[in-house]
């Protein structure tokens, strides 16, 4: 349940920026949750849910981004989409591929008033 | 909800204002129901495009800055719990103690039994309680180094949190992460765990010696660690024999060589 301290990560982002730029309360915070990511969308809200009580954040919608994982296979050259890491290379059926998109754990932006 | 005609900003209201086209000064009753919210008049969005693990990656980038600068070769050993990683570890300090420095962070939720053990051989050792967490992270690290001073020349261990999901995403510094994976578990554990074998820079099969006790075929589990990672190397090893040691020692030594060769 690593995403328990991902949450906190978001809401100490959260925090970092409210010293900047002053906001009362965030009403939702977009993330980009890649689908190669190592994190599970509903374990991240429920774990969000539970760090953001007593924070700026409290009350806040996590609205979740999943970009789609994508490779570079290194036996067929092509650049394809993948699903999971189990996945073959959907051209030619090998496993030797690159991720070069869907890793992303990042926060994009804040709705706040 | 019902608004003023100052604070409406919906396209029905502006459809209205479009309606009378003459220039006054009066005010407008709003005279049209709505049947959706208006956002108020603060409400604003704020671009932050930062990574979610960026504190943690920072600790990290520094950690192993430190550990270039001291000459140390930094390894995350990680497993599910019960693989064999302690033990791994001691037999590893037993047979090389002496030969260079070595010191081991140990991670788990609760209890220093396992920094016991490594106290047990002689070399120096530090036990990170994590509570409630599953995984180690860069800061909890970089504090560990920061008591435990730097092993100079020499092989720091960090023994993870017993878990192959979590510590799959923490990058602490180190120059490779060790996987440990038991014979008595699947030959299906790198397909259930993809993340962590994907992530690792060395694969280890332990307890060989029970082998001759079970049906594991050891090398499907080798075919399914390779279509997950086609580059690891994977060894073989029983710390209760010794059968393999000296595969993993090789390893430890090129990897110091590779080390000392960034200087």
């Amino acid at each position: 349940m690593h995403e328990l301290s991902l949450a906190q990560s978001i809401i100490d982002l959260v925090e970092e920026q409210r010293g900047g730029e002053p906001f009362a309360r965030v009403r939702t915070i977009r993330v980009s949750i890649g689908q190669l990511s190592n994190v599970d969308p509903r374990a991240l809200e429920f774990g969000f849910e539970v760090v953001a009580r007593g924070t700026v954040a409290e009350g806040a919608s996590l609205a979740i981004d999943r970009p789609p994982g994508r490779a570079y296979c290194t036996d067929c050259s092509a650049t394809v989409e993948i699903a999971t890491r189990t996945d073959a290379c959907p051209t030619c059926a090998g496993y030797r591929w690159v991720a070069v998109g869907g890793e992303e754990l990042r926060v994009i932006d804040l709705e706040v008033d | 909800m019902r608004h003023r005609s100052e604070d409406c900003r919906c396209s029905r209201a502006s459809a209205f204002a479009r309606g009378h086209e003459h220039p006054h000064a009066h005010p407008h009753a709003h005279d049209h129901g709505h049947d959706h919210a208006h956002p108020p008049e603060a409400q604003r969005r704020i671009r932050v495009e930062r990574d979610i693990l960026e504190k943690n990656d920072r600790f990290a980038g520094e950690n192993r800055l430190a550990f270039q600068a001291a000459r140390t070769l930094a390894l995350n050993l990680v497993s599910s719990p019960g693989a064999g990683k302690t033990s791994l570890l001691v037999r590893t300090l037993e047979k090389a103690m002496g030969r260079y420095p070595l010191a081991v962070i140990e991670g788990d939720q609760q209890t220093s039994l396992d920094a016991q053990r490594i106290k047990a051989t002689g070399a120096p050792a530090l036990q990170i309680n994590t509570g409630k967490m599953c995984h180690l992270d860069a800061t909890m690290v970089a504090d560990a180094v920061a008591e435990l001073g730097p092993t100079e020349d020499g092989v720091l261990f960090i023994e993870n949190v017993g878990n192959l999901v979590c510590p799959a995403g923490f990058d602490l510094g180190e120059a490779a992460k060790v996987v440990l994976v038991s014979v008595t578990e699947g030959e299906d554990k790198p397909l259930k765990y993809p993340d962590m074998f994907h992530a690792a820079g060395l694969v280890i099969v332990t307890k060989i010696d029970l082998l001759p006790h079970l049906d594991f075929d050891i090398r499907a589990l080798v075919a399914n660690v390779r279509r997950i990672n086609s580059a690891t190397e994977v060894l073989r090893v029983s710390a209760r024999t010794g059968e393999g040691m000296d595969g993993w020692f090789a390893w430890l030594d090129a990897r110091r060589h590779e080390v000392e060769e960034a200087r």
